[in-house]
């Protein structure tokens, strides 16, 4: 275990902390609290595309899908990602959201993005935007479809990703459409380390290496190792989660049988543990989404994680048992822990 | 002229009806939202195309036209249009 080094602005103790709204039926928007969700203000400015030029048909935000809290050096910058993608940032608080860097109507990012079809079903999404808590100009952000991006200058120049990334049998792993990065996660106590979740396996990276290590295939084989989310210990950089989907199939929604399963690396992803007990034994018909796990920092870790049917999930003991919080919830896309100052 | 909100957007205005002006229905969008602001957002997008379950009637008629010219003496119908939902027997 190491000593946590300066953190990004953990976003509770920001003073306003932003919400992503859509109804289904009216636009999309973003609320801002700034007494821990007791009251919301909704932003004067949320995130939009620029307006096209006349004869051209240009893109509207769907949804916000992605809120990162910027450096600690920056108390009220956000970055936001949308579906469809683009990369916003606000230096306000929240209130007014201005596009971010070249991304989202660069020619080539735009090919990279795809069409609809490329994404996930409720659209394609921008985000795991990470700031280096080290750096403020040293960003990633992942694109599902599109791959991962870094930049070392604040958003003037961006670099894929995406080596050592499989992508699903019969695409073409040099064209970033085809890559689809479910998650990735910085560690906090080595920021020189990502995990991530793909659509094809789980990876390590350890930076300043640009090749991603597929430790997913130390997983049993007869899980494998697709999933969409996965959380990373707040203290020890060689331990992380994953709550993978039947890795049987090209497109699982459900774990195997439908008997879901934590699975945590004490070493890096050499090898994997099932920790298990207490959730359902059969007939777990439900998915975790990429954003629906989290952990906090108490010791030993709380994990949580939230269910497409309307359940939360927690473990006070690192994963050792499982019980549920709360039923009968809509369906839960985001989970995150905080800590009231 | 008289401006009716669907029940989604009444957290903006408080009231079912509220008073709004202009020559066109962009112009009464825009004095909307200039009295309760981020409304226009909600129903019409940074392309400024009509959201896609957001109508507009103009005295009972629907109208895609953001241009549609509007007198002190008419009325806008906001509306909520449903979508989904089952083709199966009514009860």
């Amino acid at each position: 275990m190491a000593k946590p080094l300066p953190q990004q602005c953990p976003a509770t103790f920001r003073k306003a902390q932003p919400a992503a709204a859509k109804t289904g039926h009216i636009g999309p928007t973003i609320f801002r609290s700034t007494d821990l969700g007791k009251t919301r203000k909704e932003a004067a400015k949320p995130p939009a595309f620029a307006k096209a030029p006349e004869g051209e048909k240009g893109r509207a935000v769907d949804h916000t899908f992605w809120l990162t809290p910027a450096h600690a050096d920056e108390p009220n910058v956000w970055y936001a990602g949308t579906s469809p993608q683009g990369l916003f940032r606000t230096e306000d608080g929240g209130v007014t959201w201005e596009p971010f860097s070249i991304v989202s109507d660069d020619p080539q990012f735009r090919a990279w993005m795809g069409s609809v079809q490329d994404g996930t079903p409720d659209g394609p999404k921008m985000h795991s935007i990470i700031v280096d808590p080290r750096d403020p100009s040293h960003l990633y952000f992942v694109m599902s479809s599109g791959g991962v991006h870094e930049t070392t200058d604040k958003g003037r120049t961006w670099t894929p990703l995406v080596e050592g990334l499989s992508v699903v049998e019969g695409f073409d792993a040099a064209n970033l459409v085809s890559h689809d990065p479910h998650c990735v996660r910085l560690c906090a106590t080595n920021p020189g380390r990502l995990y991530q979740q793909n659509h094809c396996g789980i990876y390590r990276l350890d930076r300043p290496g640009t090749r991603w290590d597929r430790i997913g295939k130390a997983m049993p084989a007869e899980i494998g190792d697709i999933g969409f989310t996965m959380v990373v210990h707040p203290r020890d950089d060689n331990t992380c989660w994953v709550l993978p989907m039947d890795g049987g199939t090209v497109w699982p929604r459900i774990s195997l049988q439908g008997k879901p399963s934590v699975f945590v690396t004490r070493d890096g992803g050499q090898s994997w543990r099932k920790v298990a007990n207490g959730l359902p034994k059969q007939r777990a018909w439900w998915t975790v989404k990429r954003q629906a796990m989290a952990a906090d920092a108490e010791s030993p870790v709380g994990l949580y994680f939230g269910t497409t049917s309307g359940e939360l999930w927690s473990s006070r003991d690192e994963g050792r048992k499982w019980e549920t919080m709360a039923r009968h919830l809509p369906e839960i896309y985001a989970v995150e822990t905080a800590t009231p100052a | 002229m008289k401006v009716l909100i669907p029940t989604p957007l009444r957290s903006y205005t408080n009231e079912r009806e509220v008073d709004a002006e202009g020559a066109t229905l962009a112009a009464v969008l825009a004095d909307l939202d200039r009295r309760y602001p981020g409304l226009r957002f909600r129903m019409i997008d940074e392309q400024d195309r009509m959201r896609a379950h957001v109508r507009f009637f103009v005295n009972g008629v629907q109208t895609f036209d953001l241009t549609h010219p509007l007198g002190p003496a008419d009325s806008v119908q906001i509306v909520q249009a449903l979508s989904g939902g089952s083709c199966g027997r009514r009860q």
